[in-house]
């Protein structure tokens, strides 16, 4: 049996669906909206596992699902060491979002890496602690700051509205996934230099032992392993 | 395997050598507030020490090294000349990113070390010549540098103080120094600011971009670097050779770049030290750029010795000179001449093994 675990509600959930619909398989969620159980329609021996798009990492990862629907954002935060456990399958061209840094507006001294690389040196200089930048990301914004050589900064934890720790001054930058960057514009932040840390969107993953498994229901849906 | 028992005899071994040395056996402890660590090594260290939190105490980290816990020991009421050794566990974890390591390095392995807080000249000579003279059953190569020598290069460079600094403060991250080393390098660009959009947010003062304004302002009339200061560089950051090759190397260097004077005599005085103690200088390595890879808070002499046949590993010994973190620690900016280094025991348990 193939478990294939996707997302278990709102937009995720309704495009994952499409998206197999579209190549002839039917997902559903049987009885009520709040019972998170599926079913699969079109294809044989496999079985639906609904998840928190959060949790489809660490369970492919672990290989109690063969295949999952989860963004490329959440699989390269948290799983270290992800291509070992898991192969990219197919991006599937919908939940679009980049993860970038932002800085306030008012930075008009900010323009790319290097200012804020400088800023965080005089940030620190005149405060006595780090600048701080507010994230979920831990590892993906310590890894691309660290390949970029900034230095003088330090992360905080931030796991929801993270936009408005600069203005309650927990924060003096934040790092964020955005699609249209709407909130962080409301929020007067601006995002810095032209390339996103990560370009993420919803991904199919297969668990890496499970690949010779599911190849024939890959087949079936049209995309190569 | 080897049993950790082995590796703490051998680690033992080194420890009553650096007390018949005149150290002091200190135990300081593992489990150490974070925040201390974090001002000092930013976040890099939270990539490689465990963090825990503690309910009343906030983070803690498992000890990543001694340096910090020993030179807070010794500011809180020690006095100088002051010797002081340890044995114990370190624990780093390793992030391996895309994917994971064959051979995962271990996490928690044991370091025997001897420090030296000590204002006489000799400090760095007798540091080294005791780890030299531990370690040279085991046939290993020494490699030194000196992080002065590449700073005081850095401030004879004919730059506004502005850009000197900004070197300065880069020297341990080669590609940021490289790409500010270019920029000066050029003609400066008139930076055209965008107009104020949005109202002030945050904790950085409005004054504070002001003043960095000011100051890029004031640099769009800096002179262009003379590419000969970049060969020059190039030239000095690439001498490695046996010391003695090198400091003739560093003499002709001197020729030209006469701020490199002293520390070039430092280091032939160092090299006389090390002869004194009945070293060969000739089988001693030194390397310009050793200490950028370092700790950031290595300032003066460097030093590692490695096992050649196996490029795998980390060095199985390596120390320095880290007054610049002494005075980071104490606070007020008290800085106290520091030197002292760390052996692997658990590698010298596997050289031994292999014999």
């Amino acid at each position: 049996m193939i478990r294939l675990g996707v997302p278990s509600k709102g937009r995720l959930m309704e495009q994952t669906f499409d998206w197999f619909a579209a190549r002839g398989v039917t997902l559903s969620r049987s009885g009520s909206d709040r019972e998170y159980a599926g079913q699969v329609q079109g294809a044989e021996g496999v079985s639906l596992v609904l998840l928190s798009a959060g949790e489809i990492p660490r369970e492919l990862a672990a290989g109690r699902i063969e295949l999952g629907v989860t963004g490329t954002d959440l699989v390269r935060e948290k799983l270290a060491g992800w291509r070992s456990d898991v192969a990219e399958i197919a991006p599937m061209g919908f939940g679009h979002a980049d993860l970038i840094l932002a800085v306030p507006e008012c930075w008009r001294d900010c323009e790319d890496l290097d200012d804020f690389a400088s800023i965080a040196r005089d940030f620190r200089a005149a405060h006595g602690f780090r600048l701080r930048i507010a994230t979920k990301y831990h590892r993906l914004v310590r890894a691309w700051l660290a390949h970029h050589e900034v230095a003088d900064y330090q992360l905080v934890d931030s796991q929801g509205a993270t936009e408005g720790t600069v203005a309650n001054q927990t924060a003096e930058a934040v790092a964020d996934i955005t699609s249209s960057g709407e909130t962080l514009r409301a929020n007067n932040l601006k995002i810095l230099g032209a390339e996103p840390i990560l370009q993420s969107q919803a991904t199919l993953f297969a668990h890496r032992a499970a690949l010779g498994d599911v190849r024939p229901f890959l087949a079936q849906l049209g995309v190569a392993s | 395997m080897i049993p950790k028992r082995d590796k703490q005899a051998i680690g033992q071994r080194f420890l009553q050598a650096f007390r018949e040395a005149g150290a002091v056996e200190v135990a300081p402890d593992i489990l150490l507030p974070a925040d201390t660590l974090l001002d000092l090594y930013g976040e890099d260290i939270r990539a490689r020490a465990y963090t825990s939190t503690d309910p009343l105490r906030g983070e803690v980290m498992l000890r990543p090294d001694f340096t910090v816990p020993v030179v807070q020991m010794h500011m809180a009421g020690g006095a100088e000349p002051a010797r002081y050794c340890y044995l114990g566990e370190v624990f780093r974890k390793q992030d391996p990113g895309e994917e994971r390591p064959a051979n995962p390095r271990d996490n928690e392995y044991l370091q025997a070390g001897f420090e030296l807080f000590a204002h006489d000249r000799e400090a760095d000579a007798e540091v080294f010549g005791l780890f030299h003279r531990l370690l040279t059953p085991y046939g290993l190569q020494a490699v030194t540098g000196d992080t002065g020598l590449l700073m005081d290069a850095v401030r004879a460079l004919p730059l506004s103080n502005a850009r000197r600094d900004a070197l300065l403060h880069h020297l341990w991250r080669p590609r940021r120094f490289a790409r500010l080393l270019a920029r000066f390098s050029r003609p400066a660009e008139a930076r055209v600011l965008p107009a104020p959009v949005a109202p002030w947010a945050g904790l950085r003062g409005e004054d504070e971009m002001q003043a960095r304004i000011d100051r890029l302002l004031a640099d769009r009339d800096a002179v262009p670097l003379d590419p000969a200061w970049n060969a020059r560089l190039e030239r000095l950051f690439a001498v490695r050779a046996p010391l003695p090759a090198a400091l003739a190397d560093l003499r002709g260097l001197v020729a030209e770049w006469p701020d490199l004077g002293s520390a070039v005599a430092r280091i032939e005085d160092r090299l006389a030290m090390l002869s004194a103690l009945g070293i060969v200088p000739g089988a001693i390595l030194f390397d310009a750029s050793h200490g950028r890879q370092t700790m950031e808070y290595y300032d003066g002499f460097t030093f590692s010795f490695v096992a050649q046949n196996r490029p795998d590993w980390p060095p199985v010994a390596s120390g320095g000179r880290y007054d610049a973190l002494t005075a980071v620690l104490g606070r007020g900016g008290r800085a106290i001449p520091a030197v002292g280094g760390i052996i692997r025991p658990g590698l010298v348990a596997e050289l031994e093994a292999a014999r």
